[in-house]
Order: structure tokens, then C-alpha cells, then sequence
């Protein structure tokens, strides 16, 4: 079944580690081209870590990163970046307006994003174009995270790395969020990973999962194994986070 | 004033040694420190300073100023010791105000080209940009730690560390140099400047004393802003890897 998997991402015997600390152990395995992928685990089991590394902010210890089969330091990391999207965990954002916020993928290679472009973007996410005009401190934990995809988006990266953006959301724009990952993935054909505590949301709107617990990846596969997990770790962990 | 004038002023140094042992502030030792150092240190510029007015040679105005250089880059490189080659980045815009100032003095023959002139200036202007150092290394150490999460979004959207530093950079130059700005503001309204004042009491004419603190005014306006500045341009690239990866700042 594996063999039918192009890796956009792949990884040979990643470790990452801090000082002394140990954070990820000896990494095997694929994200498969153009499909969704789910990657889930408990806290501190090294997900962020993991997306971190493919958006080229911090490089493995040792091991190896390939791209779309090209090792991750032959390419520019200005056009990497821009190519493997990466949206952060804590929907940071930079001072100003929304719409500053939206258009500073474009402001960062000097060019502008058209009130065209960024109102549909908003409505992508699930939020009115009156938003870009307000300032990014006003806005709830949920309305950050929309904005932060919609701002993600704008780089039209291959891949797209989502770090637990639906955590703040209510059950309707959660499905919004899903409803648009997976029209962007069948439109565009984009490569999606998709880090999330949701296990219904794991197996439903991946393709394919990973479960990954204290810096190792422990099982992986077409994401229906998470209901019929064969690894004792994996079936705790799944046991734990459904009650 | 003579020795013994100025022997009698200790009496200034007993007063807080008295307080100091009737309300046990345990400030004596560090107070007669102070004092002995302070006389120690200054005879020695002093005799030093006539030894250079005197002599001929310009050499000596030049080692001069190299001491006072290597003193105030030894003072401000404890503060950017997470910065590579803070060192060096410290020597250059000591010896880049330097140059400016008394380039800009010289060469419009504002000030004579005379030891007299050139090492109290130059005093002047390198203690000011090694303070102004230590502001400015402080608030942009603690604006990288406070801000990194922003600092890897730019970096994350494929922004270059120059543009994912910027607003941190921007900040921790007005940050150090707006109290001197704002100081000169109220200059001579509240408190005379020292050097002012210490030309007044030498019997200097108001006015004049008034023109040359002028002068350093505007020069100390020169040298903060080049120094951030400076220091500033000099130091962000070594926050990143070659990888543009920002690498860890202890603030
Ligand atoms: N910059 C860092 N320096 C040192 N340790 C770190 C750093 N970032 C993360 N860690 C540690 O690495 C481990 C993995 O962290 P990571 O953020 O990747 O976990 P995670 O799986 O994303 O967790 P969560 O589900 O809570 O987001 C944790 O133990 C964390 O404390
Ligand atoms: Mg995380």
C-alpha cells in the first residue's frame, strides 16, 4: 500500500535535540504528496518540533530532510519557506491591522495584496472583510487562528504545515477550517499536514496519520489504523484522549 | 585651589561615613573605596593629561584615545555577550564616532587641533557612545527574547532576518536614544551641565562656557544616534545562521 505514496516530505533517522535534551528520536517516514496527513500525540511528544524543522527554522541534529525528494538545505530558505507553509501554534501576529497581517507575505517580498484578494481570503476562513481594518489585539483566540491560515495561504505554498489552528474554535467554524483544508487540498492539489488533539477529525479528514509520542513516531499509516490501533502506546493514548 | 583647600573637602567624605554609622547603612567601606579610588584615578589623568598637553607629540594623543577606547568596549561587552564579535562591533563605532566627531571639529576648525581640545571631547564622546552601547544592547537583547515568536513568523512566511529583525532593531534604537533627546529638551532649565558648570566655577565666561556645551551637545546628539545605529546594523546578522535561523539570545 506504501508504495503507492510519493513523499512530499520524508525523513531518515531524524534527531533533534537541545543542549542535552533529547527532543526527536530517531524520525523515520513520509508525508504523502498532494494527500492530508494527521499527525497526532500527546503534549510534548515533539509535533511543533517536528514542523519547525521542515520550514527550515531549526535544522536536525543529524539525519536527513527531503523535499519533494531534494535534500531541505539544497534549497534557498527564503524560497523553501515560502513553499512549505508553515502555520504556527500560537497564531502569532505581527502589530497593526488584519489586513497588515494578511498582506505580509506579499509586503515581505515587496509587493501588495489587492482588497480583492484579501476580502476573499476572509471569506475563505470565515470571517466578514470588516475585519481587516481592525487591529490584531482586538481579535478572540479564534479569529487569530482564521486569520493566521488565511495569512499562511497567501504564500500559495506546495505544502502546508498546520499546527493545531482549530483549538480555539466552536464546532461550526471548526468545520469551515476542515471544509476549506480539504477544498484546497482537491483544488490545488497542496500537500497538508495537520497537527491536531481532535482524533475524529484525525481520521476523518486525513489520508494518512502519524501518531507520535515523546519524540518518536510510534505508528503511522492510512489514518483508519487510529481505530484499530496495534501499538500499546498508541492504543493508551487514544484510549486517554477520547474520554 | 590648593591641596590643602582641597584636603579640607574630605570633610564632604566624613558626613556620610558619620550617617552611614549612626543609621548602620554599612556604606563606610564602599564610601572610602569611592574616595580613595576616586582621588587615586584622577591625580593619575590628571598628571597624565599634563604630561600630554605638554609634550609635542601627537602619538600620545592617539594612545589617548585608544585607552579610552579599550576601557569603554571593556565596560559595554559584558552586555552583548550573546552577540558574536561583540568586541570588535564595539571598537568600530567607538573609533567611527570618534572619527566623525573630531572630523567634523577639525575639519571645520570649530575646536583648535590641540590635545587640550581633542582628548576631553573625545572623552567625552566615547563614554556617552559606550553608555549609550550598554542602553542600546540591553533593550535589543530583551526586545529578540521578548519578540522572538514574531522574529520566526517574518523568518516562517519567508521574510529575511533583516526584515524579520526590523521592528526590534527600530525599536532598540529609539528606545536607547530618545533620553538623550529628550534630556536636552529641559537642558539648563533644571540642572546645569557639568562641564558648563565646571567652566563657570574656572572662571570661563558664561557665555562662552555656554557655546562649547553647545557644541557638545550637538555632537553628543551625533554620537548617540551613530552609535545605535551602528552597533545595531552591526550586530543582527550574527543573531542568524547562515540557514537564516535565529539563533538563541540570553537577555
Ligand atoms: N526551543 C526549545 N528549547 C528547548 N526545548 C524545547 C524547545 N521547544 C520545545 N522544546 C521541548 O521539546 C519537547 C517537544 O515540544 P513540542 O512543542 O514539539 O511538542 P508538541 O508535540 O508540539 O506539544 P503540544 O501538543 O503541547 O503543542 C517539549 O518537551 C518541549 O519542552
Ligand atoms: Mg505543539
Amino acid at each position: 500500500m506504501k508504495e503507492s505514496y510519493k513523499a512530499a516530505i520524508q525523513f531518515e533517522h531524524v534527531n533533534y535535540s537541545d543542549g542535552s535534551t533529547s527532543i526527536l528520536k530517531n524520525i523515520t517516514g513520509f508525508f504523502p504528496k498532494g494527500k492530508i496527513t494527521t499527525l497526532v500525540g500527546p503534549s510534548g511528544a515533539g509535533k511543533t518540533t517536528l514542523f519547525r524543522l521542515c520550514n527550515r527554522l531549526i535544522s536536525p541534529s543529524s539525519g536527513e530532510i527531503q523535499i519533494v525528494g531534494e535534500k531541505i538545505d539544497q534549497y534557498n530558505p527564503i524560497e523553501l519557506r515560502q513553499n512549505v507553509g508553515l502555520a504556527l501554534q500560537s497564531a502569532t501576529m505581527i502589530r497593526g491591522t488584519v489586513m497588515k497581517n494578511l498582506a505580509l507575505p506579499l509586503t515581505l517580498k515587496g509587493s501588495k495584496l489587492s482588497e480583492e484578494d484579501a476580502t476573499e481570503l476572509m471569506q475563505d476562513v470565515g470571517l466578514s472583510e470588516a475585519f481587516l481594518t481592525r487591529n490584531v489585539k482586538d481579535l478572540s483566540g479564534g479569529q487569530r487562528q482564521k486569520v493566521s491560515i488565511a495569512r499562511t495561504l497567501v504564500n500559495k505554498p506546495k505544502i502546508l504545515l498546520l499546527d493545531e489552528i482549530t483549538s480555539s474554535l466552536d464546532r461550526v467554524s471548526q468545520q469551515d477550517i476542515e471544509e476549506l483544508i480539504v477544498r484546497i487540498n482537491e483544488k490545488y492539489g497542496t500537500t497538508i499536514i495537520w497537527i491536531t488533539h481532535n482524533l475524529t477529525q484525525a481520521v476523518t479528514i486525513g489520508e494518512y496519520s502519524w501518531v507520535m509520542i515523546d519524540g518518536e513516531v510510534i505508528e503511522s499509516g492510512e489514518s483508519s489504523f487510529l481505530n484499530n490501533p496495534k501499538n500499546d502506546r498508541v492504543k493508551q493514548f487514544i484510549k486517554g484522549d477520547l474520554v | 585651589m590648593t591641596f590643602l583647600t582641597l584636603s579640607l573637602a574630605l570633610v564632604f567624605v566624613l558626613i556620610p561615613i558619620v550617617l552611614s554609622k549612626a543609621f548602620n547603612l554599612e556604606l563606610e567601606k564602599d564610601t572610602v573605596i569611592a574616595t580613595v579610588r576616586s582621588i587615586i584615578q584622577l591625580l593619575i589623568v590628571g598628571y597624565i593629561l599634563q604630561f600630554v598637553f605638554h609634550s609635542e607629540n601627537i602619538i600620545y594623543t592617539i594612545l589617548m584615545i585608544a585607552l579610552m577606547i579599550g576601557a569603554a568596549t571593556q565596560n559595554a561587552r559584558k552586555k552583548g555577550a550573546s552577540i558574536k564579535g561583540i568586541t570588535w562591533k564595539l571598537i568600530v563605532t567607538f573609533i567611527f564616532v570618534e572619527i566623525i566627531t573630531q572630523g567634523i571639529l577639525l575639519g571645520f576648525h570649530i575646536t583648535p587641533a590641540e590635545p587640550q581640545y581633542i582628548i576631553p571631547i573625545s572623552g567625552m564622546m566615547i563614554g556617552n557612545s559606550m553608555v549609550l552601547s550598554i542602553l542600546f544592547l540591553n533593550r535589543f537583547t530583551a526586545e529578540i527574547d521578548a519578540h522572538q515568536n514574531e522574529i520566526e513568523l517574518i523568518l516562517s512566511l519567508g521574510g529575511t532576518p533583516k526584515q524579520a529583525i526590523h521592528s526590534q532593531l527600530i525599536a532598540s534604537i529609539k528606545a536607547s536614544t530618545i533620553p538623550t533627546i529628550e534630556s536636552q529638551k529641559t537642558i539648563g532649565l533644571v540642572q546645569l551641565p557639568g562641564m558648563m558648570s565646571g567652566q563657570i566655577i574656572a572662571g570661563a565666561d558664561p557665555v562662552q562656557a555656554v557655546q562649547f556645551q553647545l557644541l557638545i551637545l550637538f555632537l553628543l546628539l551625533t554620537s548617540v544616534v551613530v552609535t545605535s545605529v551602528l552597533l545595531g546594523f552591526l550586530s543582527y546578522p550574527t543573531l542568524f545562521n547562515k540557514q537564516m535561523q535565529l539563533l538563541k539570545v540570553e537577555a
